[in-house]
Formats: structure tokens, sequence, C-alpha cells
């Protein structure tokens, strides 16, 4: 496909904006530009034509099926859209008076209540663009915690399980902790021997995903909060996969402080090919007056914002990513008391049944009942066929499926990790069944097709080496 | 009401069968008895017709005005209907971050157009697919160059937007970054006191142009003074201003950033934006973010994949440069539909136009008794300017009328304009400001 920058001709483009009605400011020429910048120069036509192209070769949601590891790709509901597109939310400035955006407030508000009920938490931010933002905010309010009790510069570690997303141990970096990493058991929980020899004077907190990223939900995960609070730690949820357990359990009953979910995952709103996303942050009660900036309150049915007492500052301008929590809001208020639960039911039911499905024929290094996802080893396949966790993925595309997480967890070394979450049919299921059985089999007879795939896109695999060692990172418009 | 769970009752039941459980309960049976819960305090669901109705009610206690002359770090501009349509495509709404680039070349090649027109925009070589917002984009920004040994601390202007002001403490704070604020004179940042602050520990300096009061920054002396100093300079910028002023890359800034909402993003109440981060080749390796790069297929075809990732934390953990992994890609994607759609020629328009507008405004508004611009320096769309009553009452009466005033803040209101604000309207505010302060 060519570039917008290839499609360009001098002169083209729609006149889109009038000659100015007052007379024209000529700022000091020193300040200005020497040349204009290079942007395509394009007939509307052309334009619409080009991005209706680059959504062809886009696979999204709305395509078919997208059993993304950790990622809760489940179906985006139209209604959340109509929800976020109503002027009323779009065209309203952020500083304008509390008095005339009420209506905004209370969504903030409202929203703020429903996901505390839902984590068990007592307050809650709106402002963390994204999941690995919501983890930092997280993280500043242990930071403040201790640092209140004067006990910051001793407590500067933070406890990380070897399973977890690698946004955790980067997050506990960026809020200025140091990262102890601690092995799994051979059961994939956390190994509560070495936890208890990792707590100590030093430990700030523990960052725990549970379910955790193999897809089981850890059964001493009362005594591993129990174990760093009574070392004086704090327990931080990553709330990536609540997905699982919404409706079942809640972080704020297992012991723990603080937690952030992902409205882009558990709250259906759509991923936007790497973005916009929202992840919220919610906290007991004695962590709250450390939350950033400009919450809101309610007081006799009106709406404002305040800063937190001993506020943390500021993650993000404003209040966060506003019509991604509208979206959310709009999911939540759908589902209400009885769906949510049956959400997360639905959610486990389909990844045991592909689980059970799929066992026949790959293995599974953690046999027993999963949650909202599990992981296949591709190792003994590979070790028979010379197939590898990539080919099996790659194959994947060629069936119109999104292929599975590939490589992660980093403890499972040719992982494939499968969510298919709770809004796939049984038919869905099965197709994605049958596909990889099929490419089961097709590893035993044909393994160097395997190595090729895919075969039916419109690029075969890329050089991703090449890409890294000959950086091409814009158009060349010299060179071409 | 209801989960958008396609499968029936029958379908469920037989497929519990399969997994050989009795009832869904058993689904979770691996948590403990005293973790379970049975019930939430939570509203009954709402069919879709009644939570259409429930949201229309939300948004309808949101005042809209017709007439917007505030800024302070989110502008109102026209949109352009092309740059709708395409970012409500949804392939581009409802995909994941890029992973599989077999599958994925739209969403790669659009992320690489952006980069490329950051890259046009700011004067500079590299581009990431973007970050969270303006103010994350600074706090990143200022922290790339910070080594914690021979380059630790930082100074931003005092003349930069509060919000981003607090985001980069913030943020600095948690790193042990020691972070001084460089004092104005005259709403702008003072080149004296940046040269006294300086000294060989400095990884970076930070400022606005314009900057939060709308002023032109001497930028020229900033970065240079800047540069003897062996620091780095971060400049975060207006991207609409480009389409008129010196590029970061011109003044030989070493990093640009910024919000780029005005790039036909909507108001939103401050949210979905985009934080662009650009840089040299120079500090390529450090950039925070997704990189979309050029390479080719095994056929050789041109493709496109995410890449520089020795960079980031799937691969780097807590080695990894930031924590940064869902950034803000379909509002890169607006920002690219919405400078592809206009051209050089319409940003050029709608920068010449804002500024021109803005200083109608100003010499407008100056008629009256009471109002004058606090400072004669060269300003864009921007300017701070007395008033002779509380600026809160003056907004209220404006308000009456459907006009969003300026922003009140120390010294007076933030006035601001774009190509939205034409004669008329401006006429219409300014008669409408003489009679409430007579």
């Amino acid at each position: 496909m060519k570039l917008l920058f290839e499609e360009s001709r001098p002169g083209r483009g729609e006149c889109l904006i009038p000659v100015c009605d007052v007379p024209e400011y000529a700022l000091d020429p020193a300040c200005l530009r020497s040349s204009a910048p290079r942007l395509p120069e394009m007939a509307e036509v052309d334009l619409d034509r080009h991005y209706t192209a680059l959504s062809k070769e886009t696979y999204g949601v709305n395509c078919g099926f997208y059993p993304l590891g950790s990622c809760t790709m489940k179906y985006n509901p139209r209604v959340n859209e109509a929800a976020s597109s109503l002027p009323g939310f779009v065209q309203i400035h952020p500083l304008q008076p509390a008095e005339t955006v009420q209506g905004a407030l209370r969504v903030l508000y409202d929203t703020e209540k429903l996901i505390a009920e839902i984590t068990g938490m007592d307050a809650m931010t709106m402002q963390p663009a994204a999941g690995a933002h919501g983890e930092y905010t997280g993280l500043l309010l242990i930071r403040k915690y201790h640092e209140t009790r004067g006990e910051l510069a001793q407590r500067t570690k933070i406890i990380v399980p070897d399973s977890a997303h690698g946004t955790n141990p980067a997050s506990a970096v960026m809020a200025g902790f140091s990262v102890v990493s601690i092995p799994s058991n051979p059961e994939g929980g956390v190994d509560l021997q070495a936890l208890k020899n990792a707590v100590g004077p030093d430990t700030a907190g523990l960052m725990l995903t549970n379910p955790n990223t193999l897809g089981l939900f850890d059964p001493n995960i009362l005594e591993i909060t129990k174990t760093v609070h009574e070392a004086g730690g704090l327990c931080y949820y990553d709330g990536a996969n609540l997905n699982a357990v919404m409706g079942q359990a809640r972080p704020g009953d297992m012991g723990f402080d603080c937690v952030h979910v992902n409205l882009h995952k558990t709250f259906s709103t759509p991923h936007g090919g790497g973005g916009p996303g929202s992840g919220p942050v919610g906290c007991k009660a004695f962590l709250a007056p450390f939350l950033p900036s400009s919450r809101v309150r309610e007081e006799n049915g009106k709406y404002s914002l305040f800063d937190p007492e001993q506020t943390m500052g500021r993650v993000r301008s404003f209040y966060g990513n506003f019509l991604v929590v509208v979206r959310a809001l709009t999911y939540i208020l759908t589902l209400g008391r009885k769906g949510i639960p049956e959400a997360s039911e639905g959610a486990v039911l389909n990844a045991n049944y592909m689980m059970k499905r799929l066992s026949e024929y790959y293995t599974m290094p953690y046999p027993q009942p999963c949650m909202h996802e599990f992981v296949m080893d591709i190792g003994p396949l590979k070790a028979e066929t010379g197939v590898n966790a990539m080919d099996v993925a790659k194959r994947l595309l060629d069936f119109g499926i999104h292929p599975p997480t590939m490589y992660f967890p980093l403890i499972v070394h040719e992982a494939l990790m499968i969510e298919p979450t709770e809004t796939e049919s049984q038919e869905t299921l099965d197709a994605a069944c049958d596909a990889l059985i099929q490419i089961w089999k097709e590893a035993h007879e044909q393994p160097e097709m395997l190595h090729a795939a895919p075969l039916t896109k419109t690029i075969t695999r890329p050089d991703d080496v090449l890409a890294a060692r000959k950086p091409i990172l814009k158009y060349l418009f010299d060179e071409n | 009401m209801g989960s958008y769970i396609p499968s029936t009752e029958e379908e469920r039941a037989r497929m519990l069968k399969t997994v050989g459980m009795g009832s869904p309960d058993e689904l979770f049976s691996c948590i403990p008895p005293e973790a379970r819960i049975h019930d939430l305090n939570l509203p009954d669901g709402l069919t879709e017709m009644e939570v259409s109705a429930r949201m229309a009610s939300l948004a309808g206690e949101n005042r809209v005005f017709a007439s917007v002359f505030r800024g302070a770090g989110a502008y109102r501009h026209y949109i352009p209907s092309i740059v709708t349509t395409v970012t409500t495509k949804e392939e581009f709404v409802t995909a994941y971050t890029p992973y599989q680039a077999e599958i994925s070349q739209g969403v790669l090649q659009s992320i690489f157009e952006y980069q490329t027109q950051i890259c046009e925009l700011t004067g500079m070589e590299v581009s990431n697919a973007s970050v969270y917002d303006g103010a994350v984009a600074a706090a990143e920004s200022v922290l790339m160059n910070v080594d914690g040994r021979r380059k630790k601390k930082v100074l931003i202007s005092e003349a930069v937007n509060p919000d981003v002001l607090t985001v980069v403490q913030t943020y600095c704070e948690s790193r042990n970054v020691p972070l001084t604020v460089i004092p104005m004179k005259n709403h702008a940042t003072d080149p004296e006191a940046l040269r006294k602050l300086l000294d060989s520990e400095c990884a970076s300096v930070c400022f606005q142009q314009p900057n939060y009061f709308g002023i032109l920054e001497d930028a020229e002396t900033l970065i240079g003074i800047t540069h003897e100093a062996g620091a780095k300079a971060v400049m975060n910028v207006n991207p609409i201003s480009l389409g008129l002023l010196k590029t970061p890359g011109e003044y030989g800034a070493d990093i640009a950033c910024g919000e780029g909402q005005p790039l036909g993003l909507p108001l939103s109440f401050g949210g979905p934006y985009l934080g662009f981060m650009a840089t040299t080749k120079e500090l390529m390796r450090k950039l925070p973010g997704r990189i979309v790069g050029q390479t080719e297929d095994t056929q050789g075809r041109r493709a496109y994949v995410l890449t520089l990732q020795a960079r980031e934390q799937h691969i780097r953990r807590e080695k990894a440069s930031s924590n940064i992994c869902s950034n803000e890609a379909l509002c890169a994607m607006t920002a690219s539909v919405y400078l592809a759609a206009v051209g050089p020629e319409g940003l050029r328009r709608v920068a010449l136009n804002s500024v021109s507008h803005a200083h109608y405004l100003a010499a407008r508004l100056s008629e009256i008794e009471g109002f004058a611009l606090v400072e004669d320096s060269e300003f864009f769309h921007e300017f701070l300017m007395t008033c002779p009553i509380d600026p809160i009452i003056l907004n209220e009466k404006l308000a009456e009328q459907g006009i969003l005033g300026g922003l009140p803040i120390e010294g007076g209101i933030l006035w601001c304009a774009t190509e939205l604000n034409g004669k008329k309207e401006i006429d219409r505010l300014v008669d409408l400001v003489k009679e409430a302060v007579r």
C-alpha cells in the first residue's frame, strides 16, 4: 500500500478553512519556520480510500475471534460508542465551571462508586490513562503511605512474582522502588516460602496479578496478603485479569490495599489499535488522602472537584480518558448486578472448554481447571516436530483467527496464552479448537509449511531484525 | 441487561458437562471460600433502550457552549468531517496493539505515517507512536536524559501549563530526580535565572512554546544557554502553532513534545488526548513508548513492524526506558488524518487565523476601560489580560449568552481564540463584555 506521502500531489486537497476575516497578523519573521511541513496534499476521495484500504489490513474484534491472552478482547458493544459520541460529552471543555458539567462529573462519580463496589475498594481515581499508568499511580499511593509514616527511606523494595506482566517491574522502578523477583511454585502460584524469605523491613509492597498470567487463581491469596502486611508492606492488585473474578471475589476482600482495573479489558471499551485505554485505581480509605488531584465529590446532589489533602499530585492532565469512562459506565449499567458475575462465569467457562478440547493434543503445563485464560506449552510439539509457538500462532492467521499471546509468561518457554472471553459462542470456540487441532496435525505431517506461515496474508513474516538493525522510522522524502 | 454472552443456557450446560463440572459455581472452586462473594451491591442491569436514555440524560446535564474563548491546555478547532469517518472505522477502533504484523499492516502503516508527520511538524528526526497526553510527554521527555550518575537533575520553566508542571513534578519526585522551577519574568522564562540554575549535573531544561500565557519564548537564547551547560533542551510545543512557527528542530532542541489534542481531537472533557514526542537520532534509543519501523517480509515486500523493542518493558522489565504499554494509537491516527485532510496550506491557515483572531480579540477588548494586555510581548493565540470586574461574574454573564469566556487566572483572564472564533463572534463578545462591565 502506498503511503500518504507517495499519494500526495502538489496543489491537491480540499479547502477546509476560510480566508481570515480579520486583518492577518504578521508575526515577527524571526519566529517563523523556514519551510512548510511536508504534509500530504490529497483529494478527500483518495484520502477516504487510503484509510479504507488500511482498515482492510487491520484485524479488529469486529472481524473475528481474538483470544489474545491477558488482553481480554471481548466484544465492544455499539451502545457504548453511541454514548461516548454524544455532543454533551464530546464538546465540553475540561475547564468549564462545575455547574455547567454536572453530567460529566456525575459520570466520573458514578463510575467510581460502581467499580469500587466491584473491586471492594473505598475510593478511586479515573486519571490514569492505561493499565501501566494505573500501576504507577497505585505504587505512588504505596510510596506516599510509607513517606508519611517516615519509612520511605527504609522501605525501598517491591516484590513481583516472575509470572508478572513486564509493566509491573517497570512501573515499580518509575515509582522509585527496586524490584525483588520471586519464583512461582510448581503449581504456578506464588512460592510462599520464597515470599516469606523475601519480605522484611525493606518491603514497601507486593504487586500481584490474580488470577496470574497462567490463568490460575492463587489458592494462598489470603496468606500472601497477610505475610506482606505483617512485614509492614502494602498489597497491590494488578487488575488486568479482573474479568475472571468480577462478581465472584473482590481484591478488597482478599487483603489488597489498592488495585488498578483496565477499562479497555474488563469493561469492554475498545483498544483502538493500542489505546486510548483507561486504568482507574482504587484504594482502601487509608490511602484515599494520597490519590491524584481533581477527584469528584457530591453534596446535596451537586458534584464538584476537589484535591485530596495529601495528594500525590497528578499523573495526567485533567481527569483521565473521560470518553473511555463514559463507555465503561454504559457497560456496567447495562450488565448490572446479575450481568457482572455472568460475564466472569462465561469467561471462565469458555476458557475451560477450550482448554479441555485442546488438552487431547497440546501440552497443558498447568493442567488444573483454569480461570479466564490458560497457557499451552508448545515445547513438546517443538521437540517432536520442530514447529514452535511462533509457527502455530502464525498459521492460525490463515484460519482468520487472531493468535494467542506468544512467548508469555516467560516461565513457560514456548507459551501460547489463550483468553477466549465470554462474548464468544460455542461455535466460535469450536472453530478455533478445530483450527488448532488441524495445525497440530500439520505440524506432524508438513512442518515446513508451518515455518512459512502465514500463507494467505498480504505479507509474509516481516524481518524484525532488519527493522531494528537499520531503523527506518519515518518516510524518507529525500531518498524517494 | 445481559452480558453480551451469545451462548444459551442450554449450550452453557453442555459446555459445563464437557469440562466435567456439575454447576457454574464449580468454575470458581479454586477461590478460597472466605474470599468468595455471592452478590454485589449494584443496580439491576438495563436494556439498551434504557441505558441509551440514561446516558443521553447525563450528557444533557452538560452545557455545550456555542462560542468558546477558553484554551489553557485544551483547544477547540474545526474538525474536518473525514476525520470522524476514518477514526470510527471499526477495525481501527477495536484492534489491539499490533503485535501480529501480518494482520496489522493498516494500523502499523498509519502509525508510521503519523511518526513522519510529527517529524515534519517538529523538525525532529524520530517520533514515537504516542504517549498518554501532553503532560506525560513532558514528564517522559525531561526524564529521558537523567542517568542517575552524572546527569541527575532537571529544570522546568514556571511558564509552562500548571497541569504539565504538576505531572512533571509527580514523575520526578517518584524517580528521586530533583526538579527546580525556573522563575519567570514578565510571564516568560527568565534566561538569566536559567543561566544561574544550570550546572553540569542538569540533564534537561523544559520550556513551553507558546507558553501557558500564550507568549512566544526566546527559544534561541534558552536553548543556547541550555546547551552551553551540557544539558538537553526539551520544547513543549502546540502542534497547531507549528503551521507557522519556527520548529524545535530549527531551534536546535533535543526533544520536542506536546499535547496533540488540537490536531482533530474534540475537547471531550479532557480526554482521550494525545502526547507526542520526537527527538534526534542521537537520543532515539532512549525514546520511550512504541515505535513503528519499516522493514521487509520474506519476499522482500515493504512491511511495517513495532521495532526497537529492546527499550521496552515486555523485554527489559525493570530495566526498560518506561513502563508504557498501551498508548493513544487511535488518537495518533486522528491527528494523522487531520494533518492529511488540512494539508500544509490548511494547517498554515488554521495557525494564521488563530493568531490573527487572537490579536483582533486583544485589540477589541483593549478598547474597553480596565482591559489591558498584561505583557506587550509577542503572543500566539492566547493572552493574559486584566479585568476590571470579578472575572467569574463576567464569565457568568457571558455564559448566559452561550459564551465560555477566558479562564480566570492570577493576574486576570487568559483568553484564547482559534480559527473558529470569527470576527462576528469576537465583535459580539466584545459588545457583551462592554455591557457586563458597565
